[in-house]
């Protein structure tokens, strides 16, 4: 392959491949037999799909009360896993939209798989805002739409209406540029396809893309066009998602600094999982020429820039309970670290701020093993964070 | 002969194959082999495919057919009553007794059936208030537990041979001079009393023994040996300027719950600038609701109560100049018992003592207190004694000998139930199993009804004839607010046909009673007409023009009894709960939900000991432990109580019922064996016991209150009253916020309103609620009354320990603690062991009740948080809960700072996994057709019973006047034994909560976060010196 890149730079892709063999090695997954380590991924992604299908079917059948959740503490499993998953949607609009204004090509090979993660993730997030909701079957009535049920309307001040807004437009987006960069592989699929169903399909998955100048030139336009309104998104949607919060009167949860180290802690974790993903994927499917090593520390780097921005995010509360005077507020903090759930904060604090900060080291930056390791630690950590913040706290 | 038509020929010849296919279901042979089997090809048979069609499209059908809603028959009245109107409610003034609390009340009928019970304003002792008890009475009604009809030997019988089953053995009985025993309850229906004497005297070896499972014998024994009178005083600690008590739980149990409360009550509120209040001194060993009420409140081991007693008897007789007593015994209060007695001593005349022992010696040395201080003829009355209990100990006694000698040939159980509280039940059941006849009154098949042989159900008092007289000369009236339910008979109706009276209607019999007898005057006879204004206002009060009798007790006597007891070692007192009383109601579920006022545990009774005890036995919460006490050994779980004295057990009766119903069944264990028969009466005291912890898994108790201190903040706002006379805002400054115009008060720091757009004003009406901390008693009335008029589900334990209880008020109770800021700074301990030692209850910490509804603020944090608008604000000031809008996001909730609002976690009607009265036809009889049955998944809150708002506007509307102030009351505020909660318009500015809301008194729950809450309340005083927890001075 005719490389362009400057000398000075790593190569994109290993091997010396030229385009055919990129065109084999991607249509590769689609076309073959998947292999066993592929079925076995499969499996377990239905196993655990299934069990979460009879767990939703029973609280919905039964009622929101077969959670732990009391009067207290109305959000618990469901907050925490929605502002998670929305969270672990950040990477993938991150990496096709901002590196693409920041033309950083080495996105990518990487870009599709980031942006799918992101779709799905924001459907898991949305279906616990669905399963949490006391009566999941009227869960439509938050859209504005036009109704017959007299002159009801939604409540614009609530920010779980905002939620919806961000929500929607952030799925719609990442879907239509996540299906915008697929065009051009569906129609290499199309055209290699053998059995007159396949083609048919990718007929029409494809648009009619024929791969002329014009096509390319539009498309970038397109691609461009829709990175520039999801880049915004990218720092938007978590900010109102942390509003939820922000704007209560709760202590522990009334604090302004919540949409930045929301947005942080969202790609902290977003890349976290990409690499989980990733580094799954490229073993299963035999990527590695294509998700190199420089993907990875890449990525590394920039978990440790977010992991130390929310470890700084972590500290400043402190500082700002100390230094706002407010008692409840202090106690609430002081609580949250020596209460009885310091074993959630303390893991967030190890797995989020300790652990990344082994990421300094190119060593470790460029151990696989490692790396795999660590992604889940963020998450866990991560998760422990949604936990411990949006869970639990002391009421009046 | 017979004309005969034949369907056809077959038939006529009736040949042998006719007859066979005649059997048949279906007259052509089913072709279930052609079917199923091979033949399905041929052609004649219907094909396994074309079988399996049908087959779907019958089940497709047949789900089809029903998926249609179930229907539900409104059957219109043929011919309508006049006095009932769909959708207007009846009030009729009735009484409740139930053998142990009387309250007069009024009841509410919708379409014909009671919906709701509250207090009759007429009466002079209960005046319109009314106790959880009476409240939750209504559901007792509508309980499916209650026997349809009558049973005779086990098995369903019918009324006819019942009543002359049991006429023609009682004749033998009686002509067998055996003895006929009626064992009753405390009776105070002169009516049904003249019915058993007429009895008696037609069976003269009948007697009547009235045996009382929470009894007062020593009180009524003690008042024979002082005054020569065998009777319950009654109290005015209304006029008391010191109330002394010890353990007498008055504002909670003793005697008259609901009058004490209010007459403790009025001399304790502060309104209209009056600056004294009535000094209320505690001696007890359990922490109970009255105590917590204390100004002082000092622990005292019951075992040594007849000790104190006779230290603050020498102290006053010293002072009075009568003759002391030689007495050596010191206790754990002397101290305080010698200033207690010079304050006494200051206010004679306007001083009470009282007792809750139910022991003759102790009684008689209060009795000789409170004579020494004059308050016979003031603060109490023996001349105007109460009849609320009569039980005799020594009678049940004698009649436990008589039975198992074979003296007694027939006994009648009427609203008692001995096998399941006699203390030795045991004893009482091989007794009882000697007696020929055995007959029961009770509306179940309780413990005693189901070893009887008869089981006669008497009517619920609700569909009842009946009258009262509490208090001598004041007497009230029952009548029947609904057709009998079930086939159930009023005991007197059945006593009347066996006597072979003339009038057999106890109807007819009461009212001639009451013409001829009680409303009777100098001019002869009363009309009809005064039988029916007295049957209207449900109360017929006379004076008692009799001066006090005076005192001939001997108190040495006493004293020398009281000496001789052995008090030491751990101690056990059997005591009584707000709810449950003494385990009559004990399938009640609206009972087992109220949570204990103090403890905070509902559906379960425990040990409870002192935090220190259970150190010393290495005990904690909900270890299960073993009590033994001689030869009664009872296993229950630990329960650590804060201010309880040292080596001091308590637990309540009333739990454990075997025989009560589904709701009740089970539940915690029973306590009655631990009474026992001292010094001539029961004796709830048990000495002497012994603590093992046993090797049981822990039990889980429920508790609606986890956090037991207020951690340094003034959510209860308390003062002094010496600081209030100094400062009426005294204790109830209001913070100030620094901003760059100075400090300023939160309501001022407002982003929205402003000097020249004030916001939005209620244009017509702006509701709220005043709640004078001062006045409530925490007792928890307000809870019940609530649940009954707002349809809030019952959600059982386990719920509850998951907090997920529905009560839409809630009282909270908090303890004060040795640890505060200043003494923190003092000693230089860190914030961080302050918090932690903050958190820990004083060893006798001072307690505070605060009832908490919804707030309706003004500047609702839920309102704004709601993405689909169900909750919103009313024009009148009122946050609204629109149910069918609500999706169940909870945001509401968790938005809320007060923590008052509830969810549907689940379906909480017509689901077997909450088999309370919601599930059945006869329980859902008792919901309020004004308000809503809440569907799974919405939001519900306090709505300050919106319902009678819109009742009492329209009934305005109508008569085109403006409202008065009062017409509108919600059910807590009209319950309200101390009238603590008002309700009102702040836009009439004469209203009382307009002046209350200017009272200096009055602040604003969690006033810095400036939500503007609609409710306001008003600072505890307390008349004492003492700060944060009781410690000696």
């Amino acid at each position: 392959m005719s490389n362009v890149e400057s000398s000075i730079r790593p190569a994109l892709i290993l091997g010396d491949k030229t385009l055919h063999d990129i065109t084999e090695d991607v249509c590769r997954p689609i076309e073959d037999k998947p292999n066993k380590y592929w079925w076995m991924a499969f499996g377990l992604s239905l196993a655990i799909f299934l069990w979460w299908l009879l767990s939703v079917t029973y609280t919905i059948g039964t009622g929101i009360g077969v959670w732990g959740l009391n009067k207290t503490i109305g959000w618990a499993w469901d907050i925490t896993n929605f502002v998670w998953w929305v969270g672990i949607g950040h990477a993938g609009t991150l990496i096709s939209a901002i590196l693409l204004l920041f033309r950083q090509k080495w996105r990518l090979s990487i870009n599709r798989s980031a942006e799918a993660m992101t779709i799905f993730a924001v459907i898991c997030a949305a279906s616990f805002i669905v399963v949490h909701m006391g009566r999941p079957w009227v869960a439509y009535w938050p859209f504005p739409f036009a109704n017959q049920f007299g002159s009801l309307w939604i409540n614009f001040n609530s920010p779980l209406v905002w939620d919806v807004f961000a929500i929607s437009t952030y799925f719609s987006v990442s879907l239509v540029f996540w299906y915008t960069g697929l065009i051009p592989d569906f129609a290499i699929v199309r055209d290699r396809a053998k059995t007159k169903f396949r083609k048919f399909c990718y007929t029409i998955l494809s648009f009619g893309w024929v791969g002329s100048a014009k096509n390319w030139q539009r498309f970038e336009e397109v691609s461009l066009v829709l990175a520039g309104l999801a880049t915004p998104l990218v720092l938007s949607v978590h900010s109102v998602v942390s509003m939820d919060f922000a704007t209560s009167l709760i202590p522990g949860w009334h604090a302004t600094i919540f949409p930045p180290y929301f947005v942080a802690g969202a790609i902290f974790s977003g890349f976290a999982m990409v690499q989980t993903l990733l580094l799954i994927t490229r073993k299963v499917l035999n990527l590695e020429d294509y998700i190199t090593m420089y993907h990875i520390d890449m990525m590394n780097r920039i978990i440790l820039i977010t992991g130390s921005i929310v470890g700084c995010a972590y500290l400043t509360e402190f500082f700002i309970a100390w230094y706002s005077g407010v008692e409840y507020e202090q106690y609430t903090f002081i609580n949250r670290a020596t209460g009885p759930y310091w074993w959630a904060y303390a893991t967030m604090m190890t797995c989020n701020v300790v652990s990344p900060q082994l990421f300094w080291s190119t060593k470790l930056r460029n151990n696989l093993f490692v790396t795999f390791f660590l992604s889940i630690i963020v998450n866990i950590g991560m998760w422990f964070e949604r936990f411990c913040y949006y869970s639990y706290f002391i009421t009046s | 002969m017979e004309k005969r038509y034949w369907k056809g020929v077959e038939e006529l010849r009736n040949d042998a194959e006719f007859v066979r296919l005649k059997n048949n279901e279906f007259f052509e042979e089913l072709p279930v082999d052609e079917v199923l089997g091979q033949k399905a090809d041929e052609k004649d048979a219907t094909p396994r495919r074309d079988f399996l069609k049908f087959m779907g499209f019958g089940v497709a059908a047949a789900s089809l057919a029903a998926c249609e809603a179930p229907v539900r028959k409104t059957i219109p009245y043929l011919v309508k009553p006049d006095e009932i109107i769909p959708g207007i409610p009846n009030y009729y003034a009735s009484t409740f007794f139930d053998g142990h609390d009387y309250a007069s009340i009024v009841v509410k009928t919708r379409e014909g059936r009671p919906i709701k019970v509250d207090g009759n304003e007429l009466s002079s002792l209960t005046k319109g208030s009314a106790s959880a008890r009476v409240q939750a009475s209504v559901l007792d009604l509508y309980d499916y537990a209650r026997l349809k009809g009558p049973i005779a030997k086990g098995a369903e019988a019918k009324w006819d041979t019942v009543i002359s089953d049991i006429k023609n053995k009682l004749a033998d009985a009686a002509s067998k001079q055996s003895k006929i025993r009626i064992v009753s309850s405390t009776i105070i229906s002169p009516t049904t009393k003249k019915v058993i004497a007429e009895f008696i005297a037609k069976y003269p070896t009948a007697k009547h023994v009235t045996y009382d499972a929470a009894s007062q014998y020593g009180l009524i024994k003690a008042h024979q040996l002082a005054f020569g009178k065998a009777a319950l005083p009654t109290f005015c600690f209304d006029k008391a300027d010191v109330i002394v008590s010890f353990g007498a739980d008055f504002l909670n149990n003793w005697i008259s719950p609901i009058e004490h409360a209010r007459q403790y009550a009025e001399t304790r509120k502060l309104n209209d600038g009056k600056k004294t209040m009535s000094r209320h001194i505690q001696f007890e060993a359990q922490l109970t609701l009255t105590g917590s009420n204390a100004d002082d409140r000092y622990k005292l081991k019951a075992g040594q109560t007849g000790a104190a007693l006779i230290t603050l008897y020498n102290a006053l007789a010293s002072k009075s100049g009568a003759t002391t007593i030689n007495s050596s015994s010191k206790t754990d209060a002397d101290k305080a018992l010698n200033t207690t007695a010079n304050e006494l001593w200051n206010a004679k005349g306007k001083a009470l003592v009282v007792c809750g022992t139910n022991n003759v010696n102790d009684q008689l040395i209060v009795a000789a207190i409170n004579n020494l201080l004059g308050s016979y003829g003031s603060t109490v009355s023996i001349a105007q004694h109460s009849n609320v209990r009569q039980g005799n100990d020594e009678e049940v006694a004698e009649l436990i000998r008589e039975m198992s000698s074979g003296e007694v040939g027939a006994v009648l159980f009427y609203n008692s139930n001995p096998l399941y509280s006699y203390p030795d039940n045991a004893a009482f059941a091989s007794a009882l199993s000697k007696v020929g006849l055995k007959v029961s009154f009770a509306d179940r098949a309780d413990e005693t009804a189901s070893k009887c042989d008869y089981i006669c159900p008497d009517s619920h008092y609700l569909e009842s004839w009946n009258d009262a007289e509490p208090v001598r000369n004041k007497f009230s009236l029952i009548q029947p607010t609904i057709q009998k339910l079930f086939d159930t008979r009023q005991t007197q109706e059945l006593l009347l046909a066996w006597m072979d009276s003339p009038v057999t209607d106890y109807h007819e019999y009461l009212m001639q009673n009451w013409r001829q007898g009680i409303l009777n005057s100098t001019a002869g006879a009363a009309s009809v007409v005064d039988w029916e204004k007295s049957l209207r206002d449900g109360v017929a009060e006379h004076a008692v023009a009799e001066t006090e009798p005076s005192f001939i007790g001997n108190v040495a006597t006493a004293a020398e009894a009281i000496a001789a007891r052995k008090t030491s070692g751990i101690e056990v007192v059997v005591y009584e709960k707000a709810g449950l009383g003494n385990g009559a109601h004990g399938n009640n579920p609206w009972l087992h939900e109220l949570p204990d006022p103090v403890s905070k545990i509902c559906w379960d009774n425990y040990f409870a000991m002192s935090p220190a005890m259970a150190k010393a036995k290495g005990l904690e919460q909900g270890n299960v432990i073993e009590v033994k006490v001689g030869n009664v050994s009872v296993k229950g779980p630990v329960a650590l109580q804060p201010g309880q004295a040292d080596d001091t057990i308590t637990v309540a009766y009333g739990y454990g019922r075997t025989h009560v119903g589904k709701a009740g069944n089970n539940i915690g264990f029973n306590a009655y064996p631990f009474v026992n028969f001292n010094e001539g009466s029961l004796n709830y005291i048990a000495s002497g016991a012994t603590v093992n912890k046993t090797s049981d898994d822990d039990y889980l108790l429920a508790s609606t209150q986890t956090h037991h201190t207020m951690m340094g903040r003034a959510i209860v706002k308390e003062t002094t009253l010496e600081e209030y006379v100094k400062d009426p805002q005294a204790g109830n400054e209001h913070e100030k916020f620094s901003t760059y115009k100075g400090k300023a008060l939160a309501k001022e720091l407002d982003v929205w309103a402003t000097a020249k757009h004030p916001g939005f004003e209620a244009p017509l009406n702006h509701w709220g609620m005043s709640v004078d901390l001062n006045a409530c008693i925490g007792c928890g009335a307000c809870v019940v009354a609530c649940s009954a008029e707002n349809n809030v589900p019952v959600v059982g334990k386990d719920e509850i320990h998951r907090s997920r209880e529905m009560h839409w008020i809630r009282i909270d109770r908090y303890y004060t603690s040795d640890m505060d800021k200043e003494k923190a700074k003092e000693e230089g301990v860190g914030k961080l062991s302050m918090y932690g030692l903050m958190e820990i209850p004083a060893e006798n910490p001072k307690v505070v009740f605060q009832p908490v509804m919804c707030q309706h603020c003004n500047h609702a944090p839920c309102e704004t948080v709601c993405p689909v608008l169900a909750t919103t604000h009313s024009s009148d000031g009122l946050n609204m809960m629109a149910y069918n809008r609500c999706v169940g996001t909870r945001y509401c909730a968790n938005n809320c700072p007060y923590k008052v609002r509830r969810f549907n976690w689940f379906k909480y009607s017509d689901n077997p996994q909450f088999n309370y009265y919601m599930n059945n036809e006869y329980g859902k009889m008792v919901l309020n057709p004004d308000v809503i049955v809440r569907s799974r998944g919405v939001m519900e809150k306090c709505t300050m019973c919106i319902q009678r708002i819109q009742y009492g506007k329209l009934e305005a509307k109508k008569q085109g006047r403006k409202l008065k102030d009062g017409e509108i009351q919600t059910a807590c505020a009209q319950t309200c034994p101390t009238h603590a909660i008002t309700f009102g318009d702040y836009n009439d500015k004469e209203s009382t909560l307009s002046k209350q809301s200017k009272n200096e008194r009055m602040y604003h729950l969690l006033e810095e976060l400036n939500v503007q809450p609609s409710v306001n309340y008003l600072t505890k005083v307390r008349n004492t010196h003492q700060t944060n927890s009781n410690k000696e001075a």
